[in-house]
């Protein structure tokens, strides 16, 4: 295995987008260095800046002193290079199309309506922003059913890259429904994705890289009293 | 009157062969993102038919391919619709292998990929100056500045095109940079790209719009500039000086 030899993961463990590559790892089997940043909300690491000069962020992988940033091209370059272990991408060009198509939807879409809920100022914003997001859930329902055909998981009887880009996001889904009293994942609306969450957090490659609901919650209090504090006046 | 009948029969046989490959790319001319997927189906040889699209009174079949978005560009295989301009690229890539436009090794992939995701997150920043005015436009000017800076500085490096020796995955996503960077300058009255702060973005300009394929695929510059006028108006209102 010449090719686990020297695998970094750069990141914080509150972030869905870090945990996106830990996944794709842990499926593969893949043995690595998780380096956190530790002062990651006041100061960035010198790896870091050295790794990521242009945007400055997490996750980066870094595989034999190379990085590689952004965490679906993280995801890609792992199914790449660790060919042997279950495939993460679909086989039919097609249906990668399709796999594609809802993670940008994801990133570009459905996850910046997530974000729109803790910066919703009033009742009647806040509301508007729960409904968007719970609009992309139900779209990502039918995307679901779709791409399953019956099976537990968008990539079939195992989780595929869709499932990660999507399934990095369920603690803080969780931590948002408490925060603001409301159901996002519904048995009504959502069936299906609401088993499937179950399922994807019970696997063995995503157990030990989710973060728990409390946890997550605590740290998000203090993420967004810290991001009011530093609000223009 | 031989050279007009050659071109019917060549438009024909074009036809037939995509009916054959069932390839069909709904677009509209203006389009950047339409562009990047003509060049990569023409650089692999593909051929394909071309929908226009009136994109203030779009088709019932582009609605139907694109729900989500509603936007060109659309390609459509066999009945099924690929939809996002890159997306398609990628898709075209897996499904023609000929003449690539990613690099083999997993690394170099990655990083194209990288600077491809780079383009299109950063391209609708740049976009700005064009339907922008006072404050707004400077700091749509700020931003685009810096976006520049990051790509003469990180990407090329001192090669030719993006993708090396010849142009690839990364140099298509960058196209914009080509006709459509100078239309909106010109109607935000504006200049971003001076040669001597981006010599090499000069370079691959120069370089990218010599590519035969590309040559032969750009939108006239004058409608491109009259469109840009109109839209301008339209967001801006009447004064829009």
């Amino acid at each position: 295995m010449s090719e686990s030899r020297d695998v970094k993961v750069l990141g914080v463990w509150a972030s869905p987008f870090v945990m996106r590559a830990r996944i794709a790892l842990n499926l593969k089997q893949v043995s690595y260095d998780f380096l956190q940043e530790t002062s990651f909300l006041t100061e960035k690491s010198e790896l870091l800046l050295k790794s990521n000069p242009i945007h400055k962020k997490v996750p980066v992988l870094i595989h034999n002193e190379k990085p590689i940033c952004e965490s679906l091209v993280i995801v890609e370059y792992i199914d790449d290079v660790w060919t042997s272990a279950p495939s993460i991408f679909p086989c039919h060009p097609h249906d990668r199309a399709i796999a594609r198509f809802w993670a940008a939807y994801i990133d570009e879409k459905w996850f910046p309506s997530m974000k729109g809920i803790s910066t919703a100022q009033g009742k009647g914003a806040k509301k508007a922003a729960i409904d968007q997001v719970i609009e992309g859930l139900v779209l990502l329902e039918e995307a679901f059913v779709k791409s399953s055909k019956g099976k537990p998981f968008f990539g079939g009887e195992q989780i595929g890259y869709l499932d990660i880009a999507l399934g990095c996001f369920l603690a803080w889904l969780r931590v948002s429904e408490k925060m603001h009293g409301v159901k996002l994942l519904d048995q009504a609306k959502t069936p299906g994705l609401v088993k499937w969450a179950e399922r994807f957090c019970e696997d063995p490659a995503v157990k030990g890289v989710m973060p728990e609901t409390d946890k997550l919650l605590e740290f998000a209090k203090i993420l967004f009293a810290k991001m009011r504090a530093n609000l223009p006046k | 009157m031989i050279l007009k009948h050659f071109h019917k029969l060549n438009h024909i046989s074009q036809i037939l062969l995509s009916e054959m490959s069932g390839l069909k790319l709904h677009g509209a001319w203006v389009s950047p993102f339409v562009f990047r997927v003509k060049w990569a189906l023409k650089l692999k040889g593909i051929p394909f038919e071309y929908i226009e699209e009136d994109l203030y009174n779009k088709s019932k079949m582009l609605l139907h391919y694109n729900p989500i978005h509603k936007k060109v560009p659309v390609l459509v295989h066999g009945g099924k619709p690929i939809c996002e301009s890159m997306l398609i690229i990628e898709y075209i890539e897996e499904t023609w292998p000929q003449n690539p436009l990613l690099p083999n090794d997993p690394y170099e992939k990655a990083l194209a990929r990288f600077w491809v995701k780079f383009a299109d997150d950063k391209g609708p920043a740049v976009f700005k100056v064009y339907k922008s005015r006072g404050e707004e436009l400077e700091k749509a000017k700020e931003e685009s500045l810096e976006i520049l800076r990051t790509v003469e500085k990180h990407g090329l490096g001192d090669k030719k095109f993006f993708g090396g020796e010849e142009i690839g995955i990364v140099d298509i996503a960058f196209g914009w940079m080509v006709h459509w960077l100078g239309a909106m300058e010109e109607v935000g009255g504006v200049k971003l790209l001076e040669s001597d702060e981006f010599p090499r973005l000069h370079a691959w300009i120069n370089n990218f719009k010599e590519v035969h394929v590309i040559k032969e695929n750009l939108p006239d510059h004058h409608d491109l500039v009259a469109h840009l006028k109109v839209l301008r108006e339209r967001l801006l209102g009447q004064s829009s000086s």
